[in-house]
Parts: C-alpha cells; sequence; structure tokens
C-alpha cells in the first residue's frame, strides 16, 4: 500500500530581523529616558504649545495640588541637603546625619516643619500615600513656604554658584487664586521670573 | 528553527573553489522574548517627554517707587478677564467707557485667537501718531478672577505665545470687572 506522506511546513520563522528591530528598540529607550518618580498627589498639568523644556539644574518645583496643597522640591540632592540645615537653623530643628541623607533622597514634600522628623522616618511607600502629606503652610500667619524658598536659594547659591530657577506646577483645576498666593510669595523675594509646568498639546 | 544560510552562492570567479561552509542556525526566539521583555518593562517604568516649561515674567512690585504716571493710550490696551466656568470677557480701554466690548469668547482657535491677532493688526493703525508714525504695539491685560482657575490662565497664556504678543501682563482684577459675569 502507498503511504501517503503529508509534508510537514516548517513551523520556524526567521528570528534575526525581528531580533534586531527589538534590541535596538530597547537600546532606544534605555538611553532616551529616565526613571519615573513617584508622585504624592496625582497632578495633571495644563496643556501648551510651548516647546521649551523644563531645565534639568539649579531647579525647585512648586506643586500647586489637591484644593491649594503645597509640595516644594529641589531637583539637586546635595542642595537638598544645605536647604535641610538652614530650615533646621531657622526653626531650631535637629537633623541627624542619617536623617539628611534620607531628606536628600526625597523629590518632593509637603507637610510642615514640624512634621518632617516623623516623615523622614517612614519608608517612601508609606511616604507617599495618599492623605499622609498635607501641605506646607504658606498663609500670612505661618509662612514656612517662604521661608523654604528663601533657603533653597541660599543653598543653591552656596553649592552651584547659581541662581535658582523655580518651576510652578499647578493641577489644571486648581483656582487662581491659588497659584497668585504662590506667585505673591515668590515675589516678595523679587522672584520675578518662573517656570510654568505644562504638558505638551498641539495648537 | 531560524536558519543562516552562509553558504557561499554560485561557482567563484576564477575558479577558486571554497570549502563550503557550514550553516550556522541558532534559536532567536528566546532572545526575542527577553528583548521585548526588557522593552516593555522600560516603556513601563520610564518617563520619556520631559514636562514642557512655560516662561512667565512677572513686573517687579517695586515698593521703593512708584511709577504710576506713565499715559498709555486706551486703543492699546486689550483687557482679557477670565471669569468662572471657563467664560472670558474682552473689552478695549477703560472699562468705565470702553472702546469695544465688552464681549463675550471663549477658548477656542476661533475666537480669542482671532481677536488677538484681529487687535495686533488694528492697534497700530488706531495709535499712530506724529511721534509714532507706524503705531504702537498692543498690550494686553490678563485679569483673572477669583473663580477661574489655572488651565483658564495657562490657556490664555498659550494663546498669548502663540500669536506672539510682545506686550502682556497679568494683573489684579477690579471689582467692576468681576461683577461682568454676575449679570
Amino acid at each position: 500500500m502507498a503511504k501517503v506522506k503529508m509534508s510537514k511546513k516548517a513551523s520556524a520563522i526567521d528570528m534575526t530581523a525581528m531580533c534586531d528591530v527589538s534590541f535596538l528598540l530597547l537600546t532606544f529607550f534605555i538611553l532616551t529616558a529616565t526613571a519615573k518618580q513617584p508622585e504624592i498627589v496625582p497632578v495633571e498639568t495644563p496643556a501648551s504649545t510651548v516647546q521649551v523644556k523644563l531645565p534639568d539644574t539649579d531647579l525647585a518645583i512648586i506643586t500647586i495640588a489637591d484644593g491649594g496643597k503645597v509640595f516644594f522640591g529641589v531637583k539637586a540632592a546635595d542642595v537638598r541637603i544645605r536647604t535641610l540645615e538652614l530650615i533646621s537653623s531657622e526653626y531650631n530643628l535637629s537633623f541627624t546625619e542619617d536623617e539628611k541623607k534620607r531628606f536628600s533622597l526625597m523629590e518632593e514634600f509637603g507637610v510642615p516643619v514640624n512634621q518632617l522628623n516623623g516623615l523622614i522616618k517612614l519608608s517612601s511607600s508609606d511616604r507617599n500615600k495618599e492623605g499622609r502629606q498635607g501641605g506646607i503652610p504658606h498663609d500670612s500667619t505661618d509662612n514656612q513656604l517662604t521661608s523654604w524658598v528663601k533657603a533653597a536659594r541660599n543653598a543653591n547659591a552656596e553649592v552651584n554658584k547659581e541662581q535658582l530657577n523655580f518651576a510652578i506646577k499647578g493641577d489644571a483645576k486648581e483656582q487662581y487664586p491659588e497659584i497668585k498666593k504662590i506667585i505673591d510669595i515668590l515675589q516678595d523675594q523679587k522672584v520675578n521670573k518662573f517656570n510654568l509646568v505644562t504638558g505638551l498639546r498641539g495648537e | 528553527m531560524a536558519q543562516l544560510d552562509t553558504g557561499g552562492g554560485k561557482a567563484e570567479k576564477g575558479g577558486k573553489v571554497r570549502s563550503k561552509k557550514q550553516s550556522a542556525s541558532v534559536d532567536l526566539t528566546a532572545m526575542v522574548d527577553l528583548a521585548f521583555l526588557l522593552i516593555t518593562f522600560f516603556m513601563l517604568t520610564t518617563s520619556l517627554s520631559k514636562p514642557q516649561s512655560m516662561d512667565l515674567a512677572m513686573p517687579d512690585k517695586g515698593d521703593e517707587k512708584v511709577i504710576d504716571d506713565i499715559m498709555i493710550s486706551e486703543d492699546r490696551t486689550m483687557n482679557i478677564i477670565l471669569g468662572p466656568d471657563d467664560k472670558i470677557k474682552m473689552y478695549m480701554g477703560q472699562l468705565a467707557s470702553p472702546k469695544e466690548g465688552p464681549i463675550d469668547l471663549n477658548y477656542s482657535k476661533e475666537s480669542l485667537r482671532k481677536e488677538i491677532l484681529k487687535k495686533i493688526k488694528s492697534v497700530p493703525l488706531a495709535t499712530r501718531s506724529t511721534k509714532y508714525p507706524n503705531g504702537e504695539d498692543l498690550i494686553v491685560l490678563i485679569k483673572a478672577s477669583e473663580k477661574s482657575t489655572y488651565k483658564n490662565l495657562v490657556d490664555v497664556l498659550d494663546e498669548i505665545a502663540i500669536t506672539k504678543v510682545k506686550i502682556y501682563v497679568i494683573v489684579d482684577i477690579l471689582k467692576q470687572e468681576d461683577q461682568l459675569f454676575e449679570g
């Protein structure tokens, strides 16, 4: 009896090109991307058509979100440490070397000065829990944001010998008076030029 | 499996005899899997685009000396008032005796941008004088009310940037201007 043989089709595909492409993409992503930082509060920045990127160095970011809560962060870690030292001498607080080091790893924070110790002790995941940080006081009775801004400027001038730039990162839904307050605080210290952080959109 | 046929072609020129190479075939499937896994990982954990930033310069508050006596032609000033619920009103000159308006606008391309562009053209024509034969440039005053949002402000600043208005400033809103939205 004649057997009918089924000719098997080769189930293999040449993977070489695919491998090339995927590694090319991988290389591209590794080289162009920067690690995402966890945010304390989600901020949805308003969109604009400007193409200017936010500067990387000598920058402090003031975040306004969640109904007027203010968060503050300095980009460079060594400036952060110096800022904390200046603040601690102003408010008569003391921080250990370990606490300073832990503080320098915090991208942003938003608590009154007297709660800073407690915040530094927490792990970073606890720190970023919703509602843990209630914002830096910045009203006329207790204007700690002014102190932070001043300390950060002095710290940056000492460490980097450069002027510190300020970026305002506001949530799109924030009311204008909240933004105005921050602008006024900056202007009271003769910071008249700042960056508004925005997202990208077409014209 | 993936094949790599590296065997020599047909008969070589010059009659040289080449030893036939062995075909080197490597199974790349696993490697591709790994590469895509890494790509996915990097795409999810990194942020590609840096945020944009809009430069904003505010006039110095300058409490030392008050320079209030600079006269500016009413024809030059365009007041944009940001109201609650994404409303905008615009008028020219002074509120008590506006040269034009107040009229309602919205944030769309056809409304606010068109109006600004119109004014950029018309203001130099209206302000021609012997001192300034080519006329003077438009000045935009942005007045944000208490109930306007940050997004409104950025939107207007963005329109200003697009239309390339040279002189603009964010100023405090007057009570009468706030009341425009109540009626």
